[in-house]
């Protein structure tokens, strides 16, 4: 079962092309980055995907339910925490969630929303006004009102921006154990350190199409590489090394290697041409290294089956 | 289950949390009408034979009080909403058009029906009117308030800022509403005026909740109530065409 599948979505607000045909499938159970630059389509893609924008072309389906024929199944299958801190300041922290809870037609749902206050750290907030919560405490707020009608797909739009490192680990901690109990997650953010931590499969979006799509592993694997990071106080270093070798700012030598082994043949020729080393280290392959190579280059990447 | 009655809830909740600015508030402001329209105008004008200037006003300003609240309901809770953004909450969830608007149109018409009531309990004390035709009463008072709750549903997805929205208000709303007859009974304008405000649908709606009370009127009721569904059939159509296009609220 696909939880997500998007065929040849194309958006346009006015002169901007916010999506130009974006086909897609995530699979049941994934952990789904989809990564990009501002303005490079995202939001629009997640709000097409929850009915808040209409696709001028192409279809998305949700759990196999289509987002316009059948609305009322994919909109039930799908949970969105938007990007932006919004909230109704009329009502309370439990009243909030009783109500999106009513929303989704759920009536005796009590003993879920307490077990969402509960595991968001929400409980000395629940009886609180959600106007009096502070900023972190609305988005932990927002993850539950995304929850509340338990759906197995579950999209976080920049969950982390401008939130503090725990509520980050903690955030992450309970979407972990959401993956692992069954629910495909879809995550936009700008972190790319969490996301390839936290992702199985990575999609990157640029100007509103798909640049590059496949696993985690695979796109380290092309783009990125397990580099030596050498600065020298002294000497020159040896053209057996120098070859492949890229200069840093800091004055560093970047040099590729493609496991540990490589690390004592650098240091012997290093030793043999004469050069002193101040610094050394092993830096392992990064996504924002995928990211920067991608978003600079023209040609979409061919999709791995 | 659907998730309209909760919205038809929470709607209700939205202005009874703040029920003396939503309720008690339009009350007073009808009370103080009553009060200066009452000393000036009482014994300059006779409306209908056998009723006081005093009685004829009250269940005019009632009606004049209930169609600017219905108003101000769903056009202030939608207008709201767009603009902190937590209209997405209604969105997201898998709510029908027609359930929206059902929650929003109702919510409306419980807000009107507050305030009448209000404005009426109020004036027990000064003068009791009589009641000759309750039906008719209570038909003019749904169909009154659900009329311009419909309007305020339209005026709340199409304005995109309050100013626009407080335009709608002063130069339609007000007017149309303050120029219902309220006051006086259209018998007594001149013709011309007389003609103009025959076009406008708040007026059948005074006229007509007028009826109920004095079983008097300007024009027949069930022309007034024919031609007040009317519009505000049309107008529900309209509403629900835009809701289920998504206009202005699914970009």
């Amino acid at each position: 079962m696909l939880a997500v599948q998007a065929r040849g979505v194309e958006k346009r607000y006015g002169a901007v092309r916010a999506l130009a045909g974006v086909s897609l499938e995530v699979p049941e159970g994934e952990f789904f980055g989809l990564l990009g630059p501002n303005g490079a389509g995202k939001t629009t893609l997640i709000s097409a995907l929850g009915g808040l924008a209409i696709p001028d072309a192409g279809t998305l389906a949700v759990m196999g339910h289509d987002v316009a024929r059948d609305f009322r199944e994919a909109r039930r299958a799908v949970g969105i925490v938007p990007q932006e801190i919004v909230f109704d300041p009329f009502f309370t922290v439990r009243e909030t969630l009783e109500i999106q809870s009513g929303y989704f037609g759920l009536r005796a749902n009590g003993a879920w929303i307490d077990e969402l206050i509960e595991r968001l750290g929400l409980v000395a907030k629940a009886r609180a006004n959600m106007r009096s919560l502070s900023g972190g405490m609305k988005r932990r707020v927002m993850v539950a009102q995304a929850l509340v009608h338990r759906p197995p797909v579950i999209v976080l739009d920049e969950p982390t921006a401008g939130v503090d490192v725990e509520l980050r680990q903690a955030l992450w901690a309970f979407v972990r154990g959401l993956n692992e109990a069954g629910h495909t997650i879809v995550l936009t953010t700008h972190y790319l350190e969490e996301a390839q931590q936290l992702c199985s499969r990575i999609a990157m979006m640029k100007d509103g199409r798909i640049v590059a799509l496949g696993s985690t592993a695979r796109l380290l694997a092309d783009f990125s590489e397990r580099v030596l990071r050498v600065k020298l106080e002294r000497g020159e270093l040896p053209p057996s090394l120098a070859a492949g070798a890229t200069h840093e700012a800091s004055g560093a030598w970047r040099i590729p290697i493609v496991d540990v082994a490589h690390v004592e043949q650098a240091l012997r020729a290093l030793r043999e041409a004469g050069a002193g080393v101040e610094s050394i280290e092993v830096a392992e392959p990064e996504l924002e290294q995928v990211f920067v190579k991608i978003m600079h280059r023209d040609e979409p990447v061919p999709f791995p089956p | 289950m659907s998730g309209f009655p909760t919205l038809l809830r929470k709607e209700i909740a939205r202005f009874w949390k703040v029920s003396f600015q939503t309720v008690a508030a339009p009350v007073v402001s009808a009370l103080l009408y009553l009060l200066v329209f009452a000393h000036a105008l009482a014994g300059r004008v006779q409306a209908f034979p056998g009723v006081s200037y005093l009685e004829f006003l009250i269940p005019g300003l009632a009606m004049m009080a209930m169609l600017q609240n219905a108003f101000a309901n769903s056009s202030s809770s939608i207008i709201q909403s767009k603009i902190t953004g937590n209209i997405v909450f209604i969105l997201l969830p898998p709510l029908a058009p027609a359930e929206l608007f059902l929650a929003y149109l109702l919510a409306s018409i419980a807000r009107a029906m507050a305030v009448g009531l209000g404005v009426f309990a109020a004036t027990l004390w000064i003068v009791p009117l009589p009641v000759h035709h309750p039906a008719w009463a209570l038909a003019f008072a749904v169909v009154g308030s659900g009329l311009l709750g419909v309007l305020g549903i339209l005026a709340g997805i199409w304005a995109e800022k309050f100013d626009q929205l407080a335009a709608f208000q002063n130069f339609l709303v007000m007017p149309l509403t303050f120029l219902a007859g309220v006051f006086y009974s259209v018998q007594r304008l001149p013709p011309f005026w007389q003609s103009v405000s025959r076009f406008n649908p708040f007026f059948y709606a005074v006229d007509g909740f007028r009826y109920g009370f004095f079983g008097q009127s300007d024009v027949q009721p069930a022309a007034s109530l024919a031609f007040a569904t009317c519009t505000f059939a049309a107008l529900s159509l309209l509403t629900l065409h835009l809701l289920a296009r998504g206009w202005k609220l699914r970009h």
